[in-house]
């Protein structure tokens, strides 16, 4: 079991949650995930560690409620717990000091970069973020993503905060700044996101690394349900990823695998919310 | 007085394979006290018991096959008990026509005894009864030791050691402890009550079980080694292979291990009161001739699939899987595809599997593993209409803790080299032995080499 002790709204169906798990408190690094399942009949499903105390052996959890795992994991309150966390799984991001880096998050993709964007300020980068949201009230982590860095962008679809536009609108600003150099680029979000980013960055040959979030059960290398394919290569994401070169990356069939179980999902979700009476607008 | 010779062995009853397909309860049902003692009967108690040599932890059969010929059932669980810890799962899936079965001098002009059979019997019988043991540990010796995978091998040096007064911890990288026997092996060929009487006995015995703990990531061997006096490592081969041909990559596509896991572990045949999904599918091929391919169809066929194929290189005298496994898949309507190979998986527009193009295979000359290899008909590819595929073409070992690991010598073949009479490594005070020692084996191979590096590890902890 592990225990639950701190749990937060970050906005809209975000939610943030502190675990008791020292055994993976104290081995995490950046842009490693853990693999959690709720209850005896609940799936495994990954999340990323958006931050960790070694210390205090604890692990904190940033999601966004898409289906009914992440629902009902946002049900849980400070003293619930769960029953099985195991990790910290996948490769951690590559930190060094490359020069002048920026890094993009989008949606709840902020919460997995804010751990990497810190790591790389801390290796005596200049970090330069992107963060992007639909609409003002769905930008999060700003004020951290603000202390990771030393610019920050925030963009919003609708125009309602900051920057009206999408991500790879200030990215493009910057990548035609002749007078700025840029060393690497980092992006976690949804697939056309990173895949829009990969297309940015690509003319001009800066290395850009993307976190890919395939299907998964094990975590392991056991199933291979994460294939991905990167340099027409296939890769098993859980053990050689998470994160991989967004050049190299065949975002079409990591679109298509994501898709599998769609029907299923919903059906679930569709079940849970009649059980549980829980009336979600889209927001 | 010469015995009486009773050809046939008795039947064990079974679920008609019209029902058994739309659940998935267990198929061979057991055998009745009376049905048991009938077989014990046709023993011959041979004093030279080449059985025995059979078994590869030399359980003493003509005495326990003698106790149940008396009606002393106990007795004879006792007795299996002496041998092997876990008799229930191994009267279930050991290959007994391979091993013990195979020696009998009944089965040279007859049907040998049903000694599997007769295993099952006695342990569910001790289990019903609530019979069940917990063995003798003997005073604690304060040596510490760390069991790496709860799979067979695992399982039984942590049985073993425990009962020799060590403290015991046992580390598990998935939720449930059982390895292969709770993530591989069907509910209807292994019930997952059976398996969790069994290893309860292990909490009893005072060892401690850490799930969700991965070694080589949560904490490395080296860690283990400032803890731990002793480290066993049985990891199992679990990394799944693919074919590498197009279209491998589909939706549509599994691993034969993610396959297996979603509905074995997971309960996906439980959908939607469980939480993970399996598609449901109307034909599905499964490639490989193994008891993982014959599992994965069976599963397939239970789900609902109209045509489950099997589709297998070479012919029937060389798949590896039991004898018993292929008998049922045929039973169940299992469509066999013998001496024919995928080479190419062929997707819709959206990305989903649709059709598999196979080529027509011949046997040629044995090859290394003794079998004959099978060689492509040039000209007689054809596709078969199929909307899921399970590759089912075998495992190797998982690089996570064997990469994290220095001075762990590994063998050609990338697994566990070990000194065969005692299991030790080539790394002071660390064992290893079961699947990621041999590669993919068999449950009572892994249960032996359990037992012999138990033993050593007792005598290197003194
Ligand atoms: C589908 C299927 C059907 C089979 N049917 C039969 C049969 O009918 N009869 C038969 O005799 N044999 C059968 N076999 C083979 C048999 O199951 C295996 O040979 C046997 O289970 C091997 O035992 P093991 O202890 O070596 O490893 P496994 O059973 O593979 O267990 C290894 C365990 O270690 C864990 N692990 C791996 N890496 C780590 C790590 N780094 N840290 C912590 N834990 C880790 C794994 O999660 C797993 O639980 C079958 C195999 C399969 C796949
Ligand atoms: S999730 Fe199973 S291999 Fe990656």
């Amino acid at each position: 079991m592990f225990k639950i002790l701190k749990h937060a709204i970050l906005g809209p169906q975000v939610k943030q949650l502190v675990f008791e798990a020292p055994a993976v408190a104290r081995k995490r690094k950046p842009g490693q995930f853990v693999i959690l399942r709720i209850n005896e009949s609940g799936e495994r499903f990954p999340l990323t560690i958006a931050d960790a105390d070694p210390k205090a052996g604890t692990i904190t959890i940033i999601f966004q409620e898409v289906g009914k795992s992440t629902f009902q994991l946002g049900t849980l309150k400070a003293g619930d717990a769960v029953l099985d966390i195991v990790g910290p799984l996948g490769k951690p991001t590559e930190i060094e000091k490359f020069g002048h880096v920026i890094c993009m998050g989008g949606g709840v993709g902020v919460a997995e970069i804010y751990p990497v964007a810190m790591a790389l300020r801390e290796a005596g980068n200049e970090v330069t973020a992107i963060i992007g949201a639909r609409s003002k009230d769905l930008v999060i982590l700003e004020e951290q993503m603000r202390r990771a860095s030393h610019k920050l962008w925030v963009t919003t679809d609708d125009g309602s905060y900051g920057y009206h536009g999408l991500v790879t609108d200030p990215l493009k600003e910057i990548l035609n700044d002749t007078n700025k150099k840029v060393d690497r680029v980092f992006c976690i979000g949804p697939v056309p996101m990173m895949r829009a980013v990969a297309e940015a960055t690509r003319p001009y040959g800066i290395p850009t690394i993307v976190s890919l979030n395939p299907i998964m059960v094990d975590g392991t290398g056991m199933c291979g349900a994460c294939r991905v394919e990167v340099g027409g290569e296939t890769k098993f994401a859980c053990v050689d990823g998470p994160d991989f070169d967004a050049h190299q990356v065949n975002f079409d069939l990591l679109m298509k695998r994501l898709t599998i179980y769609k029907d299923q999902e919903k059906l679930s979700w569709e079940l849970w919310k009649q059980q549980h009476g829980k009336c979600t607008k889209k927001s | 007085m010469a015995k009486k010779i009773i050809p046939y062995a008795v039947p064990m009853p079974e679920q008609d394979p019209k029902e058994r397909i739309h659940n998935f309860n267990e198929v061979p049902l057991g055998y009745s006290p009376e049905m048991a003692i009938a077989e014990a009967n046709r023993c011959l108690q041979c004093k030279k018991a080449p059985c025995i040599a059979g078994c590869p932890v030399a359980i003493d059969i003509p005495a326990f096959i003698n106790l149940i010929a008396q009606g002393d059932f106990i007795a004879a669980y006792r007795k299996v008990m002496e041998k092997n810890v876990l008799p229930a799962i191994c009267g279930r899936v050991c290959p007994q026509e391979d091993q013990c079965q195979k020696m009998c001098v009944m089965g040279v002009k007859n049907e040998p005894i049903a000694i599997g059979r007769l295993e099952r019997f006695v342990a569910d019988y001790a289990m019903q009864v609530g019979k069940t043991e917990v063995p003798q540990r003997l005073r604690s010796t304060g040596k510490r030791v760390a069991v790496i995978g709860s799979g067979p091998s695992g399982l039984t040096v942590a049985g073993d050691l425990a009962k020799m007064g060590h403290s015991v911890t046992l580390f598990e990288a998935l939720h449930a402890t059982g390895g292969v026997l709770v993530y591989g092996i069907p509910e209807f060929r292994l019930p997952k009550d059976i398996l969790k009487k069994e290893t309860e006995v292990l909490a009893k015995l005072g060892v401690e079980i850490q799930t969700d703990y991965v070694i080589g990531i949560t904490e490395m061997v080296d860690e283990l080694l400032d803890r731990y006096q002793a480290i066993f490592i049985g990891t199992g081969a679990g990394l799944p292979y693919f074919m590498n041909i197009p279209g491998e990559n589909l939706n549509g596509v599994y691993s034969a291990n993610e396959f297996l896991t979603r509905n074995n572990l997971m309960r996906a045949y439980l959908f939607p009161q469980w939480d993970t999904p399996i598609k449901p599918s109307r034909n599905v091929a499964v490639i490989g001739g193994g008891n993982t391919a014959m599992d994965a169809v069976r599963i397939a066929k239970r789900l609902g699939a109209e045509n489950a194929y099997l589709i297998y290189r070479r012919s029937r005298a060389e798949m590896p899987a039991r004898d018993e496994e292929i008998h049922h898949a045929q039973e169940e309507g299992i469509i066999f595809h013998l001496l024919e190979n995928p080479i190419r998986i062929i997707g819709d527009e959206k990305g989903w599997v649709k059709e598999i193009e196979l080529i027509r295979m011949e046997l040629g000359e044995p090859d290394e593993s003794g079998r004959r290899r099978p060689i492509p008909i040039k000209g007689s590819e054809h596709t078969l209409k199929v909307d899921t595929v399970i590759m089912a073409i075998g495992q190797g070992p998982n690089p996570l803790l064997l990469s994290t690991t220095p001075g762990l010598k590994l063998n050609k073949r990338g697994y566990i080299q070990v000194d065969p009479q005692t299991g030790a490594t080539s790394k002071k005070g660390v064992f290893a032995g079961g699947d990621i020692v041999t590669g993919s084996a068999t449950v009572i191979l892994a249960m032996g080499a359990g037992r012999t590096a138990a033993k050593a590890m007792h005598e290197f902890l003194k």
